[in-house]
């Protein structure tokens, strides 16, 4: 019978411990458990048939770590075959009546994915790929994931799965004492990533006993529309006279995994500590207990590798700022692969109190699959923001839903055909809440009613790919009233139809209703109330309009539904207090120049990036950009690198020092408005391939930029082909190179050498911790630097030289 | 006295502070109000994003040709130096967790001098995790009339860091606790400790200090 028929109306029982009994039939400490299915047969059979016996209807195969890093392709073949064939034949063997089940059990990897790990979601993809598809040809009947501490080498595993078979694939995770997995993803954030990606039964194993585990489960019931399991451990190890002993008795265990399935769990069993005896007084505590109905959860969500937003109560706040219509600065930072400024952009845009971010970094000029894909990757590793995957090219959208950590916003799909025929499996495959834009082959309807009409259409075609009315998000347009004085009146009567009419959750980009008129931010503002009012679920804003967040924390503060008024009275704590109208700038002008200019050096030489900043800007006001520079900002930045070559100061104070001078700096590139500032020589530096230490690397560009040489960042894990490849490209007269490991000084070495071929004018600077001048000979490099000051010392006597003497 | 043949885990919930040792990690040879603050300010980021782990095994120490360690062999000297008069050992491997990486990378390229206090601010934490276990272990094995010899790690004098691999096999930390080895033998998250404690009886060994 298929397990997932049998599921919808039986209560099921998977197996037991499997590592515990094998240590007692004589496994080794670091003997491959795998290995026994080949070598003992018998043992891993009568195993598998104890726990049949005992009333377990799945057993998994004995292969949690069999995968093609520990085993050779033949090996883990014959491997997973006999592993198979064991649990089979146990299953021919077993007495009990009743149906039975064989699952490929696939467990986690054992190495962390990148960027903090070395190991690439592909590759990991790859990996769990080898192991499904033997397990499919050897006839499992269903596959198996489990003890998953890192969402996203579970979204690997459960893609790989997806992939490579049609069979039933169960997800199961196991958390810490927190309620988390290691990499921080909470039990909301876990079922929102696995139930859009298509597991057929979620759930929770191993790390506890059943009573730590509880609140997690109960949390997946609570949000989760198809089946959950649970196999916590028989408790905690611990030590009686010499012996170890789990804490939870078989008897307990079986009460307290029963008051569970009372509440709806749907299938049960253990992990590490549990025995066939733990099984068997499972099977009787719940012989007779019938779960509640599986009910489906309508609340839209989207999540992050740590937390799910849900689209329910409030309007969900969308960052629009990570978009390059428009911005100049966003632009030049894209064609120059400048991660930290779109990095900023979004932690600023998170401090300023947004739910999600959207992405779109959409360019003529640049390929933006591999750029969309590398944003995401990069803001995922550092905020913990769901995102929204913005763009109109289906292969960038591609390239981002699979790298992406969670379950993704996806802006957007709209009622063409060929709009719906691309997204729609895209979404199916890897999850997500669509926006989907009420237009299609013939424009944008001028009535309400022809919006609803388009949103029916979608979904209706959506349902054919097995998405549901909360797989979307409908955005009826907001057009310029500029243009068409009923617009916005239009737009909101369509955001109330499409939540009246079907049901559905709406989200606008609000302030395109403002556009061609004057101070936009109070018709944007005011539509942006008018909107809630009628029901608006998602916007998509600037997060630094100050009137559209007046108007959203005001509106719910009128509403009711804020509790105490806590989210305004924060909020408007948060303003800035503007009195009698008295703007920073006169009060400023009251001090005369000469205090201003002591006040920035002070400021950059006490590292105060802010003081910084705004003493800098009121200077410009009437100092010309180049002598602030000039008399100001290098003075102060001398002062404070002699300091710390006498060794007066220290790094901290020297970093801190150089970040209030970048300050400056900002505001100087400002008022020159568009870059005439005189650069200094070229300077390419990077970290070498296979290094992923940046931070000594980050702390010199720091001082370079400083010091006014353009410097060209290619990041960490730089190939020699790249490096040599900029340094060409720029004619550059100097690189510079960080390792910090010494298996990665054999790359720096080969970096070398391939630029001393191509480039031969350049000189060569390295650095980094396991790095000394005898090294730096040997390897052939022409400095060794030993902090950031020396390389800004060296820096500027190469250029000395080549002013002098400029044949080279 | 803990059973040998298993790996147990701990969970450390609160580990007392000290701004004097970040400071002396991040090689701030004076203190600034400024830097107090900037501290003061990292600290806040980073509360709440440690998870103390711990997960440990006995295994019998055999002085021979090699030094068997019970899960290895190894001919390091120094190590055996540092284990005689012992008759076994405990093997732990020890993290903060993966929080920390996330505010050091996060800040890595926007602010490297916020960035320098968070690596400051994880070594002091793994210290101090690796120092509260130490500490509560020695006291269990005083109670029985035995000592501890302090902490050795992969990389301390000659003892290589590929034992490292050996360790993980022994010790499974990443379904235990959530630390993983790469191909360079480093280990994620980046906060994280394995070592070994040679065990003795009193008046066994005589050197202990």
């Amino acid at each position: 019978m298929n397990i997932l028929e049998y599921l919808k109306d039986h209560l099921m029982l998977l197996d037991g411990g499997m590592g515990t009994l094998l240590q007692a039939r004589g496994l080794e400490a670091g003997e491959l458990p795998e290995r026994w299915n080949l070598s003992h047969p018998i043992d891993i059979c009568e195993i598998h048939r104890a726990y049949f016996d005992a009333g377990s209807q799945i057993v998994m195969t004995n292969t949690f770590g069999a995968n093609s890093l520990r085993f050779s392709a033949d090996e883990l073949e014959s491997i997973i075959a006999a592993a198979v064939q064991n649990a089979r034949k146990a299953q021919a063997e077993s007495t009990r009546p009743g149906e039975k089940w064989v699952a490929l059990d696939i467990g986690p990897t054992g190495k962390m994915l990148a960027p903090y790990g070395d190991f690439e979601f592909e590759e990991a993809v790859s990996t769990f790929a080898e192991t499904v598809r033997i397990g499919a040809r050897c006839g499992v009947d269903l596959i198996f994931i489990e003890t998953m501490n890192d969402s996203f080498e579970t979204k690997a595993a459960l893609l790989a799965a997806k992939e490579n078979s049609s069979l039933p694939v169960f997800v199961s995770n196991a958390y810490g004492e927190d309620g988390k997995l290691m990499t921080g993803a909470d039990p909301e954030a876990m079922v929102a990533l696995l139930e859009g990606m298509g597991a057929d039964a979620i759930g929770v194993n191993c790390s506890f006993g059943p009573k730590t585990l509880a609140p997690v489960v109960e949390k997946y019931l609570q949000t989760a529309s198809v089946p959950v399991f649970f196999k916590p451990n028989a408790g905690l190890p611990k030590a009686v006279n010499g012996k170890t002993v789990y804490d939870v008795s078989p008897e307990e265990f079986a009460e307290d995994v029963t008051a569970l399935i009372r509440k709806g769990v749907r299938l049960a069993g253990g992990c590490c500590g549990t025995t066939p005896a733990y099984l068997a007084a499972l099977a009787e505590k719940s012989a007779d207990v019938v779960p509640p109905v599986l009910e489906e959860k309508a609340f839209p969500c989207v999540s992050s590798y740590t937390h799910a937003v849900r689209f329910e109560k409030k309007a969900v706040l969308i960052g629009e700022r990570i978009n390059p219509t428009g911005k100049k600065r966003l632009k030049e930072a894209l064609r120059a692969g400048d991660m930290a400024y779109v990095l900023q952009e979004g932690l600023a845009q998170q401090e300023k109190g947004v739910d999600l971010l959207d992405v779109n970094v959409g360019l003529p000029e640049i390929c933006e699959p591999e750029m969309l894909r590398r944003a995401v990757f990069e803001l995922q590793a550092v905020i913990d923001l769901p995102l929204q995957i913005d763009t109109a090219d289906i292969d960038a959208m591609e390239a981002a839903l699979r790298i992406y950590n969670g379950k993704a916003m996806v802006n957007s799909v709209n009622g063409k055909k060929e709009s719906m025929d691309a997204v729609f499996p895209l979404v199916k495959k890897y999850g997500g809440l669509v926006v989907a834009l009420t237009l299609d082959e013939n424009g944008i309807p001028e009535t309400a009613e022809g919006r609803l009409a388009i949103a029916e259409k979608i979904l209706h075609e959506a349902s054919r790919y097995g998405l549901k009315a909360k797989d979307l998000i409908f955005d009826p347009l907001a057009m310029a009233i500029s243009a068409d004085p009923n617009a916005a009146g239009e737009t909101l009567r369509a955001v109330k139809l499409i939540r009246e009419q079907l049901g559905c959750k709406t989200s606008l980009g609000v302030s395109n209703v403002s556009f061609g008129l004057p101070q936009r931010d109070a018709i944007s503002s005011a539509f942006f109330t008018l909107a809630l009012e009628n029901g608006l679920d998602a916007a998509i804003i600037n997060p630094n309009s100050v009137e559209m967040n007046k108007a959203y924390r005001a509106f719910y503060a009128l509403r009711g539904q804020d509790e105490n008024f806590a989210d305004y009275i924060a909020f408007a704590e948060s303003m800035p207090t503007v009195n009698a109208g008295s703007a920073p700038a006169p009060a400023a002008a009251l001090k005369s120049d000469e205090e201003n200019r002591s006040a920035l050096q002070r400021a950059i030489m006490k590292g105060l990036k802010d003081l910084a900043s705004a003493t800098a800007e009121e200077l410009l006001l009437h100092t010309a950009p180049l002598t602030l520079v000039q008399e100001e900002i290098i003075p102060a930045l001398n002062t404070v690198g002699k300091g710390f070559e006498e060794k007066t100061i220290y790094l901290p104070q020297l970093l801190m020092s150089a970040e209030a001078a970048k300050a400056a700096f900002e505001a100087v590139k400002k008022a020159l408005s568009g870059g005439t500032s005189a650069s200094r020589c070229p300077f390419v530096l990077a970290t070498v391939k296979g290094d992923i230490h940046d931070i000594g690397k980050n702390i010199v560009k720091l001082l370079l930029e400083n010091y006014g040489f353009a410097v060209t960042d290619l990041g960490r894990d730089v190939a020699p082909e790249k490096i040599v490849e900029a340094t060409v490209a720029l004619h550059a007269p100097v690189v510079g190179l960080s390792a910090l490991m010494t298996t990665t000084v054999a790359a720096m070495e080969e970096t070398i050498v391939q630029l001393r071929k191509a480039a031969p004018w350049c000189k060569i600077v390295v650095g980094g911790a396991v790095l000394n001048r005898e090294y730096a000979d040997a390897i052939g490099a022409d400095f060794w630097s030993r902090d950031a000051m020396e390389t800004v010392r060296y820096a500027e006597m190469i250029e000395k030289n080549l002013s002098e003497n400029p044949t080279c | 006295m803990i059973a040998e043949n298993t790996v147990f885990t701990r969970t450390f919930s609160e580990i007392p502070v000290s701004k004097k040792e970040i400071l002396r990690y991040a090689g701030a040879g004076s203190i600034t109000p400024e830097i107090t603050l900037l501290l003061d300010e990292c600290l806040k980021a980073s509360q709440g994003c440690f998870s103390y782990q711990v997960c440990y095994r006995l295994f019998p120490l055999t002085f021979g040709e090699t030094l068997d360690l019970g899960f290895a062999e190894t001919s390091s000297r120094s190590l055996r130096k540092n284990l005689q008069g012992c008759d076994k050992i405990l093997l732990f491997a020890a993290t903060v967790g993966l929080g920390i990486d996330r505010l050091i990378a996060r800040y890595s390229t926007l602010s490297p001098a916020k960035a320098l206090l968070f690596q400051a601010i994880g070594a002091e934490r793994i210290e101090s995790l690796c120092d509260i276990f130490c500490a509560d272990f020695e006291k269990e094995l005083a109670s029985e009339g035995r000592f501890a010899k302090p902490r050795f790690s992969p990389g301390y004098g000659d003892l290589p860091l590929s034992l490292q691999r050996n360790i993980f096999r022994a010790l499974e930390p990443p379904r235990r606790i959530g630390v993983s080895l790469n191909e360079s033998l480093l280990m994620t998250p980046s906060k994280s400790v394995t070592a070994i404690i040679g065990i003795a009886t009193k008046g066994a060994a005589h050197e202990h200090s």
